[in-house]
């Protein structure tokens, strides 16, 4: 790192700028979202000199970061994001957070006040490389012209390897000016930072071990499989199918097996189906891929699964045993796991008799014959879940890509859309960013012109970034996009019913737009579906759209989201829709505290 | 109470580059979670490869340890990650500069207590003394509450394992 290989003759010439395009190039990026401003100018101005890499002119820094992130868990590829400094920087920073937290592969180029200048309090300055250090997997401020090549490839490798997440690059403007050498990927010494990608043999065989014996086994999986590749994705069907074993799928984890399969059990978690979150309490072991027992998963933590053997496999070191103790950690790629995984299986499988799971399966069957996620649609106002259903009937046969913001209709989007493939669903799952559907969806339509691509949105998300309409208009990007629209920020509401007395506090949107009108002011297309009757022609007409769609959907304004685990309850303490419904007063004063 | 449910205090030596921000992650890390430091140091060990080492010492549960430590490892400028307490016997030593001020008897009395103690006097003035002091952490803090000083500096722990295993970086 301290020394620099000296630079060759034919690229001594270059600026900083120069180098960093040609850095990005050699790196296969292919699309940029970015906002111009003063401290990038000299690297808007080598790129405007190129046309190897597009330029998406986004409407604020964070739909850029929301669009990169699209781009990213669309297509598997690093995300780049180009902003200015000061506010350009700090108005990432929701977005960095959010791809922290669900593992998204990031660079994001921030601008930056020329070296000298920088502590002076300048104009736009910002100290980016502090601000967005707890929100990065890493971070650079370059100060010297003959570290930006080193830099730039570093950072995308960094991004990509290990559990995936973003970096930023900090580029005072003098750095983008001066001279600089250019070196490639191959010539960048390696770092410190070697993530472990090869499981313990040992581990698996242990693991393998107790799955055969399993008389109650489940496969718990998340996004680190989808992350892993559609590979992993492959490699985790045929073993869940050759253990017959049942399975289910976190929040960010839908689509890494299909969901059509008669072994997949729904989504778990707060909002998960009945005979999943039953199976997680009742299973004897438990195989962990790619998730990280968030809370919304587990619930109370004394009381989730308590008779299971846990076995956890993990890229992240530090995801095993931070929330949730287990017995074998396996620490590697979910790809080189499962191909371990499948050989140690195919080793024993005459041995294993599927009979054996036979009562686990009737109780799993007894189970889902509760439909947990059963809903009435009667009388004319729609409901948000049928929406949902017909909205997913209707594009079955196409190149899909769902988005969502967050609330009631992401868990709905959740629970009644079905996946068959992975990447094809892209939420904010841990950060749960409202804001987020309309520009991830932007970056998706971007990386997948031909397909089909819905942003499944509310009256209140949608608002945070609507802006980002202009941007869609611009590049003519056929996004559509179904508000479910109820007035409420729904899920605040549910929780004010729920706990908080019936009190409403702030959570009705007074004064929202109207929808159709805000479409056309952008000159893309504005369609409403009031009544059961109008909702599926208008489905019909946002699909047959070439430009833009907005559909306000106008849905039932007091349905509420089930099932439900409230704060502080186990998984054995769901409650179904719609018996239970009332007040909720035995909520324990602990689980009150929890968001 | 269950022996996973235990706080002990470990020392965590963190081999590390030496660049700017490199302290920042690492004390962020702390405060973002709300773990303790109870003692940092580090500087510089290595200039031609620029390596820094850091000397932590924390409290926590097994868990919260083992958490510390996997975090600590995930950072990009961290090479080497080494918990004293767990991996085996390790000299640890901390320095403090410790005045004292007071009349005559006062004084001598200090020096009587910094002799039998092993603590050098630095620095003489009629009426202050001040004592460099190495040791454990607990032998300082058993010289300090005897001279009662009226300023106290203390330069945190250093330690470093016993026997021929070193702590180095796998990059050339």
């Amino acid at each position: 790192m301290s020394t620099s290989p000296a630079p060759t003759a034919d690229t001594a010439q270059l600026t900083g700028a120069q180098v960093i395009v040609k850095a990005l190039q050699e790196q296969g990026v292919e699309l940029i979202f970015g906002y111009p401003g003063g401290a990038v100018l000299p690297l808007y101005d080598a790129l405007f000199q190129q046309d190897k890499i597009r330029h998406i002119l986004v409407r604020h820094e964070q739909a850029a970061v929301h669009a990169a992130e699209g781009y990213a868990r669309s297509t598997g590829k690093v995300g780049v994001v180009l902003v200015t400094s000061g506010p350009g920087a700090t108005n990432t920073v929701t977005g960095l957070t959010d791809a922290l937290m669900d593992s998204v592969p990031i660079v994001c180029l921030t601008g930056q006040v020329p070296t000298h200048m920088i502590g002076n309090d300048a104009f736009q300055e910002a100290d980016t490389v502090g601000i967005t250090r707890p929100c990065t997997k890493h971070n650079y401020l370059v100060k010297r012209a003959e570290d930006l090549a080193r830099i730039i490839h570093e950072a995308f490798y960094v991004a990509r390897s290990g559990r995936p997440g973003p970096v930023v690059v900090d580029l005072p403007k003098n750095i983008q000016m001066a001279k600089a050498p250019y070196v490639g990927p191959s010539a960048v010494p390696p770092r410190g930072y070697h993530p472990r990608r090869e499981p313990d043999p040992a581990r698996v065989e242990e693991a393998i071990e107790l799955l055969a014996r399993a008389q109650r086994p489940i496969f718990y999986v998340g996004g680190g499989v989808i992350n892993a590749g559609p590979a992993a994705c492959v490699l985790l069907t045929e073993l869940v199918r050759a253990t017959g074993a049942p399975i289910t799928l976190t929040l960010m984890g839908l689509g890494a097996y299909p969901a059509s399969d008669p072994q997949f059990i729904g989504m778990l978690g707060m909002h998960g189906t009945y005979e999943a979150n039953m199976a997680m309490y009742e299973c004897d072991l438990m195989l962990a891929i790619g998730a990280r027992f968030d809370d919304r998963v587990t619930g109370r933590l004394d009381g989730f699964s308590p008779r299971s053997k846990k076995v956890h496999v993990d890229i992240d070191p530090s995801s095993i045993n931070k929330n949730v103790v287990v017995d074998v950690p396996i620490v590697g790629d979910a790809e080189l796991t499962l191909v371990a995984m499948l050989d140690a299986w195919r080793r024993r499988a005459n041995q294993v008799s599927r009979e054996r799971l036979e009562p686990w399966w009737r109780q799993i069957k007894a189970w889902q014959e509760v439909d947990s996620l059963r809903f009435r649609q009667n009388g004319q106002a729609i409901k948000p879940q049928t929406a949902i259903k017909r909205l997913w009937e209707a594009t079955r046969d196409r190149d899909v890509y769902v988005t969502t913001d967050v609330g009631q209709h992401q868990m709905w989007a959740a629970q009644h859309f079905k996946f068959d493939k992975p990447m094809r669903w892209l939420t904010s799952g841990g950060l749960g960013t409202m804001g987020y559907g309309f520009p991830a969806a932007i970056g998706v339509q971007l990386a997948h012109p031909k397909a089909t691509v819905l942003c499944i949105s509310g009256d209140a998300s949608f608002v945070m970034n609507m802006q980002e309409m202009s941007t869609a208009m611009q590049y003519r990007l056929p996004v559509k996009t179904f508000i479910l629209n109820n007035s409420y920020m729904g899920m605040v509401r549910q929780w004010q019913d729920f706990f908080h007395g019936s009190r409403h506090a702030e959570s009705y949107m007074d004064a929202l737009p109207d929808f159709v009108k805000l479409a056309e002011a952008f000159g893309a297309v504005g369609l409403r579906a009031s009544t059961i009757d109008e909702l599926d022609p208008v489905i019909e007409a946002a699909l047959k759209a070439d430009k833009p769609v907005l559909v306000d959907v106008v849905v039932e304004r007091m349905e509420n989201v089930y099932p439900m685990i409230p704060g502080g309850a186990a998984h054995n303490e769901i409650k179904l829709s719609p018996e239970d419904d009332g007040p909720h007063e035995a909520i324990s004063e602990e689980g009150m505290v929890l968001v | 109470m269950k022996a996973s449910e235990e706080e002990r205090r470990h020392t965590i030596v963190v081999l590390v580059d030496n660049e700017p921000g490199v302290l920042a992650r690492v004390i962020g890390l702390f405060s973002g979670r709300g773990y303790n430091i109870d003692s940092l140091t580090v500087a510089e060990i290595d200039k031609v490869r620029g390596l820094s080492r850091i000397n932590i010492v924390t409290t926590g549960t097994p868990y919260v340890i083992e958490q510390i430590k996997a975090l600590l490892a995930k950072l990009v400028p961290v090479h080497k990650v080494q918990d004293l307490t767990v991996e085996g016997p390790a000299v640890e030593r901390e320095l403090a500069l410790v005045k004292v001020t007071g009349d005559r008897e006062r004084l001598v009395q200090a020096l009587r207590i910094a002799d039998f103690m092993h603590a050098r006097l630095v620095d003489s003035r009629p009426d202050s003394l001040i004592f460099e002091a190495t040791g454990t952490s607990d032998e300082l803090d058993a010289f300090i509450s005897l001279v009662e000083p009226i300023e106290v500096s203390r330069a945190g722990v250093v330690a470093i394992a016993r026997g021929p295993k070193v702590l180095t970086s796998d990059r050339a």
